[in-house]
This record gives C-alpha cells, sequence and structure tokens, in this order.
C-alpha cells in the first residue's frame, strides 16, 4: 500500500479521538490523493479530522485506524462573483476565505474549516436570515468509503438535477465519507449593521418577528436576561429599522453585539447541549429554570449541562415540546454513560443510508445517532 | 388472475371501491403530466384519502412487486408522474385538507394534494404566506412541489422548496410510515429530509408536509423596464446583483415571448421592447426605497428607454400577468413547442442567449425566451410545427443542443423542473457514472426492490447490493411515445 506508506505517520497522544488513540495519521493534499488513500485503506477504520475544533463532538469512535487530515485539501478553488458563488476546499479555515464584499454566511468559531462546518452542520445568530450549511451549499465532493470520487450540485444556485447529496452529508459527522470541495452560494456584504440590545423576555422575539423589520438574527441569553438583534442593510434602512426596534423592545442601538453572542454557554469540558424547539415554544423553554442561550427567531438554542441530571431534565422538556436535544460535547466519564443524541425519528433509514455507503461501518464508527 | 387484478381485489376490499380504477377509459385521464407527448395508461390508479390508506396501497405494491407512480395535479413538465403501464398511479387529489397554520410556529402542516396557492390563502390573513411560488402555482400540489424541488420567481431572493419544508411524514416503497424532520428545526441524524425533497417520487410518497411559513413583507415594489435587446437587459441583471441588491425577482422576456404573451393576455408591455425585465423589491420599507432607486437607475445607465412603476396591486398584477401566462401564451403564436430548464452562471446570460439563437437559426426552428434572469434559470421555449416534416426532430435536436450549452458554461440540465422521464438520458452529460451511482446508493437505502417511480432520474437502474459499476440494462417506456 504505497499510498498509505508515503502519506501516513504514526499518531500520537495529540491525535487521540475522545481518548481513543489513532494508529495513523495522513493529510492527503488533493482529491485524487484522497481518494487512492481511501482505496488503499479498506481494512482500515478512520475518522475525518478538520482542525480538530469538534474532535471531541460525538461520541468517541468504537476503533480507530487512521486519521485524515483535510489541512492539506485547502484553498479557493473559484469566486465567482458575479455569480455570487465559491467553490473551497474542505479544509480552508472559514476565516481564511476572503471574498471581498462578498460573504459566506456561515458563522462557525474561528479556526474551524469548511468541511468539518459542513460534517457537523454547526450554525449561529444569522441562520434566522441566511440559513445554515444545507442552505448554502449548492454543491459537494466526496471520497466515498470505497474510494470512489462523487460529486452532486453544482455551481449554479438553482439546480434540482438529481439527488441532493450535499444535504446528506452536512451533519453526518463523517459516517459517509470525506467531503473535499463545497460549492457555495454567497450573500452581498451587507453595506450597513447595527444591533438592538434590550432586556427582555424571549416572548418579545414574536414581537420583533411581527414588526417585520427582516433582523438578520434575534438571540436570547436567559442567565442575563438579554434579548438582541442584529439588523443588516443599507445605511438608511438600517437606521430606521433599529431605531424602531429600540423602541418596540425599549432598548439601545449598539455598534457591537454583547458578550455573550454567538458563544457555546458552556466551559471547554464541560457537558454543551443544542435544544432546537417549535418557535412558539422558545419562551417555556427559557423561562424553565436551566439557562439557555441561541436563535430566538429560529428555535435553536444551547445549554450548559452539569450533569447527567439536568441533561435529562432539558431533554424531556425539549422533546415534550416537540423538539429535540442533543449533547454536543461532553467530558469522557459523562459521555460513556450518557445518550449524547436522544430520540431519533427515522433512525431505521438512517442506518440502511449507513449500510449502502459504508457496508463495512469503517468511518467514524459509532459516532453518530443509534450508533451509526 | 393477473396480479394488477389481484391487486385490484386487494386494493378495493381495503379503500373502497370508488377509490380504486380500473376502467381503461378512466384510466386514459392519468396518462400523462404537463410534459403532454409521453403517454402510459397505468394499470391501476389508487385515490387514498389518508396516509393510513396510502401505505396500504404502497404495502400492497410491494408485496406485489408492481411499481408505483405518485402522482400530484399532474402538471409536472418532465414527465416525473408518467405512469408505469404495469404499475399503480397513487393519485394525492383526495388528500387535501390544510391541517394547521401556525403563525405563532412560523409553519403549516398540510397533506399532499393540497394546491400551493391555498397555503398562502389561508395565512395572509394571519400576515404569513408561503414563499415558494412556481407560475402553476394555482394547480400544482405540494407534494409535486416537495417531489420537484419547485422554484419560482421569488426565490432568488427566497430560496426553494427544500429551503421551506420542516418535516415530512413519508410512505417509503416497503410500506413503512415514517417522519422526517418536523415543526423543530435540526432534527438529529442524517438529513433524510433534505434528500427526499427533489427525489421525483423515486423515494416514496409524502403523505404530510410541513412547510414554513414567511411573514408579509412590509413593502412591495415592481418595475417594469424595456429594452432594446437582450444584452442590455442582461447586463442590468448583472449590474443589479453586482450593486449587492437581491431583489425578490429578476425575470426576463424576449421579443418573442413579449409578442405571444400580447397576443394572449394583451399586457400592454412597451411597444418596440427587444426585452423586459420585471424586477420586484420586498422587505422593509424603509430598505425597499433605498434599493429601488438605485435598481431605478441601473435599468437606465444600461440601456432602459422606458421603465414602469407598478403604482397599485392591480398594475403589479399586470405586469406578472404577461410573465406568468407566457409558457402558455406560446401557444398562440406555434402549434407546438418544448420547454427547456437549462441553468447558467448568470454572467454568461448574453452569450448563452446569443448562441441559442445561432443554435435556432441553425436548426430552423424559433426559440422564445422567458425566465428567471436573477439566478440563470433559462426556459427557451423551442416552437416547431409537428405537421411540418422534421421539424419536430430538429426541435429536439436544438433542445438538447441548449442542454449542451448550459452544461458548457458550468451549470444544469434541470433548475426546477426535474429530470422525470424526459432528461434522464442527459444526466450523463452532467454527471460521472460514479455520481450517478452514489445518488443511487440513496435509493437503495430507501427502495432495495427499485418500485418507487423507476425509470426517472436514473438512465441506468443500479441494481441494488450489487457491486458499484455493473448496471442492469436501461427501462424501456412501454407505450411510450416520444416525439
Ligand atoms: C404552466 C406551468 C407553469 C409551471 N411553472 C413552474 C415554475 O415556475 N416553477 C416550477 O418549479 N415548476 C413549474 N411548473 C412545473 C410543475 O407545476 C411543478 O413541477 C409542480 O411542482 C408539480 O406539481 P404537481 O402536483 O402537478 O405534481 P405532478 O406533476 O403530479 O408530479 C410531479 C412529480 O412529483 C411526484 N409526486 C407527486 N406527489 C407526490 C407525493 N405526494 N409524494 C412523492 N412524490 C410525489 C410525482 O411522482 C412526479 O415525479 C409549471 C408547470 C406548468 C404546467
Amino acid at each position: 500500500m504505497p499510498v498509505l506508506d508515503d502519506l501516513a505517520r504514526p499518531g500520537t497522544d495529540d491525535d487521540a479521538v475522545g481518548g481513543v488513540p489513532a494508529r495513523l495519521v495522513a493529510a492527503p493534499g488533493s482529491t485524487e490523493e484522497a481518494a487512492a488513500l481511501i482505496a488503499a485503506a479498506q481494512d482500515l477504520t478512520v475518522v475525518i479530522r478538520g482542525a480538530g475544533t469538534k474532535i471531541d463532538w460525538g461520541v468517541p469512535p468504537q476503533a480507530l485506524d487512521l486519521i485524515i487530515d483535510t489541512r492539506r485539501l485547502s484553498g479557493v478553488v473559484e469566486h465567482a462573483a458575479g455569480d455570487l458563488i465559491t467553490i473551497v476546499r474542505a479544509g480552508t479555515p472559514l476565516a481564511e476565505i476572503a471574498l471581498g464584499d462578498q460573504v459566506l454566511a456561515l458563522d462557525g468559531p474561528a479556526g474551524s474549516t469548511v468541511g468539518g462546518t459542513v460534517a457537523v452542520n454547526t450554525s449561529g445568530p444569522r441562520r434566522l436570515h441566511y440559513g445554515t450549511v444545507r442552505d448554502l451549499l449548492i454543491g459537494i465532493t466526496v471520497v466515498r468509503p470505497d474510494g470512489k470520487v462523487a460529486k452532486s450540485g453544482g455551481k449554479v444556485v438553482k439546480n434540482v438535477a438529481g439527488y441532493d447529496l450535499g444535504k446528506l452529508f452536512t451533519g453526518s459527522y463523517g459516517t459517509l465519507g470525506l467531503i473535499t470541495e463545497c460549492a457555495f452560494r454567497l450573500h452581498p456584504r451587507p453595506r450597513s449593521l447595527a444591533y438592538v440590545r434590550a432586556k427582555a423576555p424571549a416572548e418579545e422575539a414574536a414581537r420583533v418577528r411581527e414588526a417585520r423589520v427582516a433582523p438578520a438574527a434575534i438571540e436570547i441569553d436567559s442567565a442575563s436576561g438579554e434579548l438582541a438583534v442584529l439588523v443588516e442593510g443599507t445605511p438608511e434602512g438600517v437606521r430606521e429599522r433599529s431605531a424602531l426596534l429600540a423602541k418596540l423592545l425599549g432598548g439601545d442601538v449598539a455598534d457591537d453585539p454583547p458578550a455573550w453572542w454567538g458563544v457555546d454557554p458552556w466551559p471547554s469540558d464541560g457537558i454543551g447541549m443544542k435544544l432546537s424547539v417549535p418557535l412558539s415554544a422558545v419562551p417555556e423553554l427559557a423561562a424553565g429554570g436551566d439557562p439557555v442561550r441561541g436563535s430566538a427567531g429560529t428555535g435553536v438554542l444551547y445549554a450548559a449541562a452539569d450533569g447527567i441530571t439536568q441533561v435529562e431534565r432539558l431533554r424531556a422538556q425539549c422533546v415534550r415540546l416537540g423538539g429535540h436535544a442533543v449533547v454536543l460535547t461532553a467530558p469522557s466519564p459523562v459521555r460513556d454513560i450518557l445518550d449524547m443524541w436522544g430520540p431519533v425519528p427515522g433512525l431505521a433509514l438512517m442506518r440502511r443510508v449507513k449500510d449502502q455507503f459504508d457496508p463495512g461501518h469503517r468511518f467514524a464508527p459509532g459516532r453518530f445517532v443509534g450508533g451509526i | 388472475m393477473s396480479g394488477i387484478e389481484e391487486l385490484a381485489i386487494r386494493l378495493r376490499a381495503s379503500l373502497g371501491h370508488e377509490r380504486v380504477v380500473t376502467d381503461r377509459q378512466e384510466l386514459r385521464t392519468y396518462e400523462c403530466d404537463g410534459l403532454a407527448h409521453y403517454k402510459v395508461v397505468p394499470a391501476l390508479v389508487a385515490l387514498p384519502q389518508n396516509t393510513a390508506q396510502v401505505a396500504e396501497v404502497v404495502r400492497a405494491c410491494a408485496d406485489a412487486g408492481v411499481p408505483f407512480v405518485a402522482r400530484g395535479s399532474g402538471t409536472g413538465l418532465s414527465g416525473g408522474a408518467l405512469p408505469h403501464a404495469d404499475g399503480v398511479l397513487i393519485v394525492t387529489a383526495q388528500m387535501r385538507a390544510i391541517r394547521s397554520i401556525s403563525p405563532e410556529d412560523e409553519r403549516a402542516v398540510v397533506e399532499p394534494g393540497v394546491i400551493n396557492l391555498q397555503v398562502t390563502r389561508a395565512a395572509t390573513p394571519h400576515g404569513y404566506y408561503y414563499a415558494p411560488d412556481p407560475s402553476s402555482q394555482q394547480i400544482c400540489s405540494i407534494g409535486g412541489n416537495v417531489a420537484e424541488n419547485s422554484g419560482g420567481a421569488h426565490c432568488l431572493k427566497y430560496g426553494f422548496t427544500t429551503n421551506h419544508v420542516t418535516g415530512l411524514e413519508v410512505v417509503t416503497p416497503d410500506g413503512a410510515i415514517t417522519r422526517l424532520g418536523g415543526r423543530a428545526p435540526d432534527a438529529p441524524g442524517y438529513d433524510l429530509l433534505g434528500a427526499f425533497v427533489g427525489s421525483e417520487g423515486t423515494l416514496g410518497v409524502a403523505t404530510e408536509v410541513t412547510v414554513r411559513l414567511t411573514r408579509l413583507p412590509e413593502s412591495v415594489r415592481t418595475l417594469l423596464a424595456a429594452f432594446r435587446g437582450t444584452d442590455e437587459a442582461g447586463a442590468a441583471t448583472s449590474a443589479i446583483i453586482g450593486a449587492g441588491v437581491v431583489p425578490a425577482a429578476i425575470e426576463m422576456m424576449d421579443a418573442l415571448a413579449i409578442e405571444a404573451a400580447e397576443a394572449a393576455v394583451a399586457c400592454g408591455y412597451p411597444a418596440g421592447a427587444g426585452a423586459v425585465l420585471i424586477v420586484e423589491l420586498d422587505g422593509p420599507s424603509a430598505e425597499v426605497a433605498a434599493q429601488f432607486d438605485e435598481v431605478n437607475r441601473l435599468c437606465e445607465a444600461n440601456g432602459a428607454f422606458e421603465i414602469r412603476i407598478a403604482a397599485d396591486d392591480a398594475e403589479r398584477a399586470l405586469f406578472w400577468k404577461g410573465r406568468k401566462s407566457a409558457f402558455a401564451a406560446v401557444g398562440r403564436i406555434s402549434p407546438d413547442y418544448i420547454v427547456q430548464d437549462g441553468v447558467i452562471p448568470r454572467t454568461a446570460l448574453p452569450e448563452v442567449l446569443r448562441r441559442i439563437d445561432e443554435l435556432a437559426a441553425a436548426h430552423g426552428v424559433r426559440v422564445a425566451n422567458v425566465f428567471h434572469a436573477g439566478d440563470g434559470n433559462l426556459h427557451p421555449l423551442v416552437l416547431f410545427d409537428d405537421a411540418v416534416e422534421g421539424q419536430a426532430e430538429r426541435a429536439e435536436e436544438a433542445s438538447g443542443a441548449i442542454i449542451d450549452l448550459c452544461i458548457e458554461y458550468g451549470g444544469s440540465i434541470t433548475g426546477e423542473h426535474g429530470v422525470g422521464a424526459d432528461k434522464a438520458k442527459y444526466m450523463p452529460r452532467m454527471f460521472t457514472d460514479d455520481d450517478l451511482d452514489t445518488m443511487q446508493l440513496v435509493r437503495c437505502a430507501f427502495d432495495p426492490a427499485g418500485i418507487a417511480n423507476p425509470g426517472k432520474i436514473f438512465p441506468t437502474p443500479r441494481l441494488c447490493g450489487e457491486r458499484p459499476g455493473r448496471h442492469r440494462g436501461a427501462v424501456e417506456y412501454e407505450g411510450a411515445e416520444v416525439f
């Protein structure tokens, strides 16, 4: 297996994933090289790693022979400004994608790669206006666990030819194969923006939505009792809209967001949860006693939990409200006894999808829902 | 007794007599969708009233190894709902209830047969609407929209069906009932909802759809700009987008399309226009006012010789009337036509339109263009007269050449009408065998027996469980008349 020998180095302690040591680490430099590597690694269990900012998310792998490091799969392949699209390699850090007066409207932590962002489907405050990865991803190139390269979608925003594999790979946690390239739709960089900050209960989010000012984000932080709204647009429009909101909420217009804006509410060694509920249930969730933070405009919030009892309480509440509660990250003693994903509708079908793509269950084994 | 006869007995027992059609004459009314030159009479039509009945029909098909095809309103333009001669057509026309409109959740829950416009009608009193607006919105079903991932003029700003469906109840091809997504966002696990939307009925039947409702904009302003030709109109489009403006819609019609629309609905567009643009902006009044002036200026700067601004809803409706009736209107100036649906990068518009002109001339046919300029989704209407020897073939050739042109410019063979039976043959021009094979892994997960709408999308079906690369032969459309 010359490709493996050429590309792989032995894993070190730093390469362990959720406490599971990696035997080998390889960083391919192109889709072709990645395909050759994966074709040569047919007997190995594999975990894919970008910048590693979310490598502790999900369940630790059941086995780990090879880490595929995507950071050499890096760079912007194309930025067609007139068409508002870009094609980037998966290992490119989000922060390094320079697009001039356009933006790839994905909120991600500093350093996280494009591929990692797609694979764990992170989102932030601006999801209210711009949507999430699934709404911005218009094409994808992947290497399947059997080493075959496949793409779907393309580089035009409107396209219904064939199945949308980009959606399937979004949030798949590396269990279906390696993402090597992504095409995204872009948005014009807003000429002006402002934040409206107020002490206000989550109920007020509904009034913001009704005000027809088209906010880009509505965030709450129940611990501080604050509500903040992002308004983007033309200078004249932003001035008028933010003034209207400040009056409505009894708050202030500011150039900067509050310190908690878009920040995970858990410490680096804590239990972090993502809660999603129907919009009308946000006030009840926010008033439930457990501090929550996040998008009151879409019903996706985050919480720190201090232990399993709190996880289960929050999960029971979210499920009762018609939503979901997922543990994104947890320290190892808790993780080992915790159900990180909670109830998963459609699990039987998901297993069938996994079996088709990765019949040997070699890619990120055990990391995903239902032990996938 | 034949398989179908046995199936009919079983279905009559569970659905009731009047919901199972086997009379040849009655079956004929379902022989095609909006693409009328493909015709296949189904062996049986089932008209279920609820999810349980759909599951019953699908289970019966699975047991008997009989293919099934779902059908909503039959307005599809790619032969997606073309029946299978030995199969069951599952028609959702009796599943038309709007189950709930919940402005507080920004969601509506509807049955698959509900007509697109009805959702907006039901939501408007609450200050909301359903954003995806195909031109066929007065007749097409939400189930069909889900299957095709339908678009519309306002999808430029608001996205397509896939961006507005948050939950589905589906009957998978084994007859099981499964929920994908729901009212809350971001359900854990694979985004099978995202895979199902746009799968053209090949992964099962959607029996309930949860859609996002969008707040009605505070302000809507529309202008109609007349240009000497499509080059100028295309340049204006690029200038608007380039200026960072995201209009709700930018639609273009060329001279021939305008001629047709005038003949059909007397929309009274400016005389002498070689192309018109309809540009609509919506949102908060303060934003719309600022951007509208800019759009106006950019149209003028790029050669608009007349700009009309809709003074009220009535005038706005008149602008749109010409555009929305354009497809049907083409029937006034040509006995037959083929609608294409290719997509190109928007910046290539002027160049591609010129090359389409050249192609038309070379093939001796006329091509009318009416399309979503903002997102580069062309709808070239290739006009011909079937009665004239050889014209149909030439039109078909021109149409295929236009598709090649779209691919050459990095675009797509279809932007919203779907692949269906009509464009399956073009898929290998856009995708490799491995690409198509990988898509069919999803198919195999949902439908290993290959009974859900077989023969659509993929030119060569994958035998599930087979190692990639080896295919069995392509299916033939029994009785299908392709020109
Ligand atoms: C005049 C005219 C204008 C049009 N304008 C547009 C436009 O602007 N934008 C656009 O996108 N399209 C447009 N279309 C095409 C068509 O209206 C859309 O594709 C529409 O979504 C089809 O809906 P339908 O209910 O008629 O579906 P059908 O034609 O009945 O079926 C379409 C496909 O959906 C599948 N299907 C139907 N119901 C279900 C279900 N419940 N579950 C699973 N699969 C199902 C069928 O098997 C088939 O593959 C236009 C058509 C016409 C005739």
